[in-house]
């Protein structure tokens, strides 16, 4: 009998501790789903997030894979986020092609869709997207790089530090970005590691973070330790890849050019660890889709595109203190200033 | 098998059969007696492996696999999941597994640089801060093995995500910068490329760079001296090989189970002073999937997962074949892909030749 009175006191006070829940639920509801939680650019939109949302009045619920590429956690998400009655979902994809079903799922019981940072695929398989555009931030450092090194750049000899082996298309869209901006020709633009130009000597894989930047530059500096040019596609993996350099006493002289324009990482530019970096701003990306879930909430309308773009363009800077002819940068102070706002 | 008494003191044995007890190999052939060498030598499998990854890679690499700088690369990139891997052996041995190993080395190396570097604590203070954290976690997944009976996979699984979550949320994920380190910390870089310790340089042979390594033969050879030649290695072995046996014959198995956690925790310790020393900075998300890496070591090592069985330096063989076929395929120009199938496949063949050569005690 105590036992039976355990669970009704239990049961009462889950109740009890529901219902200002429940008293919530005439709020306008907004989820926001990204692939982990534990990378700082996604912390960092989570935070933009919260604080729009609060400004809004908005309850917003936030959800994360486990790691990057974990689809189930994200599918889980969005259903609930449905039986949840929420207004709208802010999703960064894990995986861009599978997810499109449930985001149908979501679209049709009425949610307004919005891809932050990953474009779905097809794009249009979401609301809308806010994004920064990879492929150019990719483009800048390349253009960049190229400029800095002048007639060198015919004969450079060039390390590619990749996400990881699955090619998810924020790194390819970096990574074709850098080349194009570079001047080589990339062969099939939805995937990296195809390039015949001999300047490039290998791509590796980094998983985004300092000891695989490490590694994958050992690695590279093994098959050529000429290399003079490292594309690298985050600022961990460049911190990484500059200690390898260090290690091999080969600090000077090697361009280290990068994505993301966190705050670490333009302290690395100003340091002259990182040559240039793109600077892309996740927090603005979050709070612009909260504000687009309050308007679609309110009166219907939808976010609309970028003009000449089938997206909405967040922005991205090239963060650096040597400005390249034809390449137009930000100083590191902007970039400080800015980082990832 | 023959048992005789070999003592000339006794007459009534004079002219008596003078061999040792042994086991009779019948009509094995060549190949028998081959997987009777390997059965009663651990170490050997792993060594063969090892020598025939080396000729393989040397061939398809067209020599550079041997280079001085190939070797010390691949060696540098070996020494973390090396110690990791002695951590692993030890718990593997007692018919356990832990899974929290790479996790702990993190927490710990996260724990020395933000006492360090954040609150300004004394550099080998901080160390010594870091260690009892990867201890502590370690004398908690002890006793929870034991206390709780929790099957070690279960609890470690647990430990785990228990141990990156409180990372990531202590952390915010933020990494501390490699500069930073080297201006209010250096001694946390001891094990690095440039080893400084007080404002000396610490060269063998004009080389800097080798404090990682060294730490990590170090680990192994006092882990095959207490392994080998000490009651407490004996106990390992017993509790691992059959623990209820072992409680009977007097061994205290719950003590020496948490005793071989909190000793594994120590290594992890170690293993992320040298972990700070070779990525540079202190970074919450590096070292991700070093838990199955130091797993796959001790496999290859020809450590068997049911315990009680296996050697401390077939594991070092095992670290060092899985670093011979990293750089090997990616000298060979192999995509990233395949590197990931070929380690996949290593472990498969290691596990399989080990459980080919234990069909000789069938």
């Amino acid at each position: 009998m105590s036992l039976r009175k355990y669970l009704f006191a239990g049961a009462a006070a889950f109740c009890s501790s529901a219902l200002p829940a429940l008293a919530d639920g005439h709020e306008i509801g907004a989820c926001l789903i990204t692939k982990t939680d534990i990378n700082p650019f996604f912390v960092k939109m989570k935070e933009g997030a919260s604080a729009k949302a609060d400004e809004l009045g908005i309850s917003l619920k936030s959800y994360a894979g486990k790691v990057d590429g974990d689809h189930e956690s994200q599918v889980a998400a969005i259903e609930t986020c449905i039986a949840d009655g929420a207004k709208g979902i802010l999703l960064t994809a894990s995986d861009t092609k599978a997810i499109v079903g449930a985001v149908q799922k979501a679209r049709e019981a009425g949610l307004l869709v919005i891809a932050l940072d990953t474009p779905l695929e097809p794009i249009d398989a979401a609301d809308a997207t806010f994004a920064t555009d990879n492929f150019k931030a990719g483009e800048l450092i390349g253009a960049w790089a190229k400029a800095k090194l002048g007639d060198a750049a015919a004969d450079a000899k060039i390390a590619m530090l990749d996400l990881n082996e699955s090619q998810p298309s924020v790194g390819v869209l970096r990574d074709q970005g850098f080349l194009t901006g570079f001047g080589i020709d990339v062969g099939d633009p939805k995937k990296w590691g195809d390039e015949t130009d001999e300047r490039i000597v290998g791509n590796e894989v980094t998983q985004g973070n300092e000891e695989g930047g490490r590694k994958a530059m050992e690695n590279l500096l093994l098959k050529d330790d000429g290399i003079n040019v490292i594309y690298t596609i985050n600022e961990p993996a460049a911190a990484g890849a500059y200690e390898t350099l260090k290690a091999f006493g080969k600090e000077e002289g090697v361009l280290i050019v990068s994505v993301d324009g966190g705050c670490p990482g333009v302290q690395n530019v100003a340091e002259g660890v990182i040559g240039a970096t793109s600077q892309q701003y996740p927090l603005l990306m979050a709070s612009l889709g909260i504000e687009a879930i309050a308007a679609w909430a309110q009166d219907g309308t939808k976010p609309e595109n970028t003009p000449g773009l089938d997206f909405f363009d967040t922005g991205v800077n090239l963060v650096t203190d040597q400005p390249a002819d034809g390449v137009d940068s930000i100083s590191v102070d902007e970039g400080t200033e800015r980082c990832w706002g | 098998m023959s048992e005789q008494a070999t003592d000339s003191g006794d007459s009534g044995l004079t002219g008596a059969d003078t061999r040792q007890a042994e086991f009779e190999v019948h009509n094995k052939g060549v190949l028998g007696h081959i997987q009777h060498a390997l059965h009663v030598n651990p170490t050997l499998v792993p060594v063969i492996i090892l020598l025939l990854s080396v000729a393989v890679f040397y061939v398809a690499t067209d020599g550079k696999l041997l280079t001085g700088l190939a070797i010390k690369v691949t060696l540098e990139q070996t020494a973390i999941v090396g110690i990791l891997a002695c951590a692993q052996t030890l718990v593997i041995l007692t018919a356990g597994i832990d899974l929290s190993v790479g996790a702990v080395m993190v927490l710990s190396y996260v724990a020395m640089g933000h006492l360090a570097v954040t609150y300004g604590v004394p550099t080998p203070l901080a160390i010594i801060g870091g260690m009892l954290v990867a201890m502590l976690c370690g004398l908690a997944n002890g006793l929870l093995v034991t206390r709780l009976r929790l099957p070690p996979f279960i609890v470690t699984l647990g430990t785990w995500r228990i141990v990156l979550a409180t990372v990531f949320l202590y952390t915010g994920s933020q990494s501390i910068r490699s500069q930073d380190i080297d201006a209010e910390a250096p001694a946390l870089k001891f094990f690095g490329e440039r080893a400084e310790l007080f404002g000396l340089q610490f060269k063998i042979m004009g080389v800097p760079q080798i404090w990682a390594l060294v730490l990590m033969i170090g680990v192994f050879v006092v882990g095959w001296y207490v392994l080998h030649r000490t009651a407490w290695g004996r106990h390992v072995y017993a509790v691992g090989d059959d623990a209820p046996a072992a409680e009977l014959a007097g061994v205290a198995t719950s003590r020496v189970l948490i005793s071989v956690y909190v000793v594994a925790g120590a290594v992890c310790g170690l293993a992320a002073w040298a972990a700070i020393g070779r990525v540079g900075s202190i970074s919450p998300s590096s070292f991700a999937e070093a838990n199955l890496e130091s797993i796959a070591a001790v496999v290859i090592g020809g450590t068997s997962l049911f315990g009680g069985r296996g050697t401390i330096l077939g594991t070092l063989f095992g670290a060092l074949t899985v670093g011979v076929f990293t750089t090997g395929l990616k000298l060979a120009g192999a995509d990233p892909q395949w590197v990931l199938f070929a380690s996949g496949c290593l472990i498969i063949v290691a596990v399989a030749i080990d459980q080919w050569i234990r069909r000789v005690s069938s």
